[in-house]
């Protein structure tokens, strides 16, 4: 498989590594001159001391016949424009993008990047399991980001207390499959009923994670204020 | 003329110039910039309101009013920058009028194609010049080029692959290893 990688920081770095210790054919664009030789100096010559977000150089580096393109700069700005060159000027089948703001991620996938990296979100993740900071707890994400695997912690405030899972209005796409208690996990059946102290494993659409909260957790805090000028 | 509401995002000449020049008119603007400093480049009766933040973060702009804006300028130095920032106003918050300075020709006419109004300070001035040199006018060099259909994006909208300059471009082959 041919692969263009953008940016030759430490994710683009060993990126490259790996993927021609795989046996992949692969070009990697780093604009800084002192990085680029670097980098060739370690893994050969298979670095170009180009800007990846120049048309002109992705199709220098033949991103026209790319089976890939991945962007992972530190900058969202670079990624984004990257993956969209690629995509819509070089028809490349799939994009990845490196999303360092979270907050960039939906915007990402609405203009047709195919794959979300977010560093931030993987290390938060990590951090939040060892700190439940919220009720519902992402565990993992499947499908690219569109579905998500979830733990709810029932509390005192859960409508779901003294429940069936038949009474609880699941939003569309959403299963409720495991339910832990003092720390045996048991499958969800028709008979089981919520106490507090239940941990819940879902899965649901990202986009319906809210519902979710609100029928496992109860309503959500009040949101942050936002002022307006 | 009804006043308007606008964003500029970027308080540099062009974009204190803009946001001066609207503010007069009697518009609503408000400016964004990641430092300080730059908004002393406003007037000392400047009209509008500063917000110092990164115009490229979603919370930034829904902080500064976007939402409901009549007019986005993403005017920062970083053709990227503004790439990001006009899309963010475009696609989540939806303001109908959203222009991009990209100063990288190529860029900028790849990101016309693909539905985006866009302004390239390079272009402009090589027909300028051009003209002043007696040359005629380059089509669609000069001003803002406006987006001709809705922003194009997703897997089903490949439509640039068969524009002129599109990857009708020389593959170059890939370096050996």
């Amino acid at each position: 498989m041919y692969v263009i990688i953008v940016g030759g920081g430490r994710v683009g770095y060993y990126l490259t590594k790996e993927l021609l210790a795989a046996g992949h054919e692969l070009v990697l664009l780093e604009k800084d001159p002192r990085r680029a030789h670097q980098i060739t100096d370690e893994l050969g010559s298979i670095v170009m001391t180009k800007d990846g977000c120049e048309g002109k150089h992705l199709a220098e580096a033949g991103a026209s016949r790319a089976s890939i393109v991945a962007a992972v700069t530190g900058d969202d700005e670079d990624n984004l424009v990257v993956c969209q060159m690629a995509k819509h000027h070089f028809a490349v089948p799939r994009t990845i993008a490196r999303v360092n703001n979270p907050r960039n991620e939906p915007l990402f996938r609405h203009l047709g990047v195919d794959e979300i990296i977010s560093p931030t979100r993987m290390v938060l993740g990590a951090i939040e399991q060892d700190i439940p900071v919220h009720e519902l707890l992402h565990l993992a994400q499947l499908e690219g980001g569109e579905l998500e695997v979830l733990e709810a912690q029932i509390g005192p405030r859960s409508p779901a207390v003294g429940q069936h899972p038949a009474d609880i209005r699941l939003p569309e796409g959403c299963s409720l499959f495991i339910l832990i208690r003092d720390e045996v996990a048991q499958a969800i059946r028709p008979d089981s009923t919520f106490e507090v102290g239940d941990k819940v494993i879902a899965i649901t659409r990202t986009e319906c994670s809210a519902e979710l909260h609100e029928q496992l957790i109860g309503e959500e805090p009040t949101p942050e204020l936002v002022a307006h000028p | 003329m009804a006043p308007t509401r606008s964003i500029v995002v970027g308080c540099g000449r062009v974009g204190a110039g803009i946001a001066e020049h609207l503010a007069r008119a009697g518009h609503e603007v408000v400016v964004i910039d990641i430092s300080t400093d730059a908004f002393s480049r406003l007037e000392p009766d400047f009209s509008g309101t500063a917000v110092r933040g990164d115009g490229t973060d979603e919370a930034v702009l829904r902080r500064a009013g976007t939402e409901g804006a009549d007019y986005f300028f993403a005017l920062t130095e970083g053709d990227n920058r503004n790439i990001l920032s006009a899309q963010l106003a475009e696609e989540i918050f939806s303001v109908p009028k959203v222009v991009a300075k990209i100063n990288d020709p190529v860029r900028a006419a790849a990101y016309a194609d693909l539905g985006l109004s866009t302004l390239c300070r390079t272009t402009s001035l090589v027909d300028d010049l051009g003209r002043f040199a007696g040359l005629p006018p380059m089509a669609g060099a000069s001003g803002v080029r406006t987006a001709s259909g809705h922003h194009a994006h997703g897997p089903a909208d490949l439509t640039m692959a068969a524009a002129p300059g599109g990857p009708a471009l020389p593959a170059a082959p890939a370096p050996e290893r």
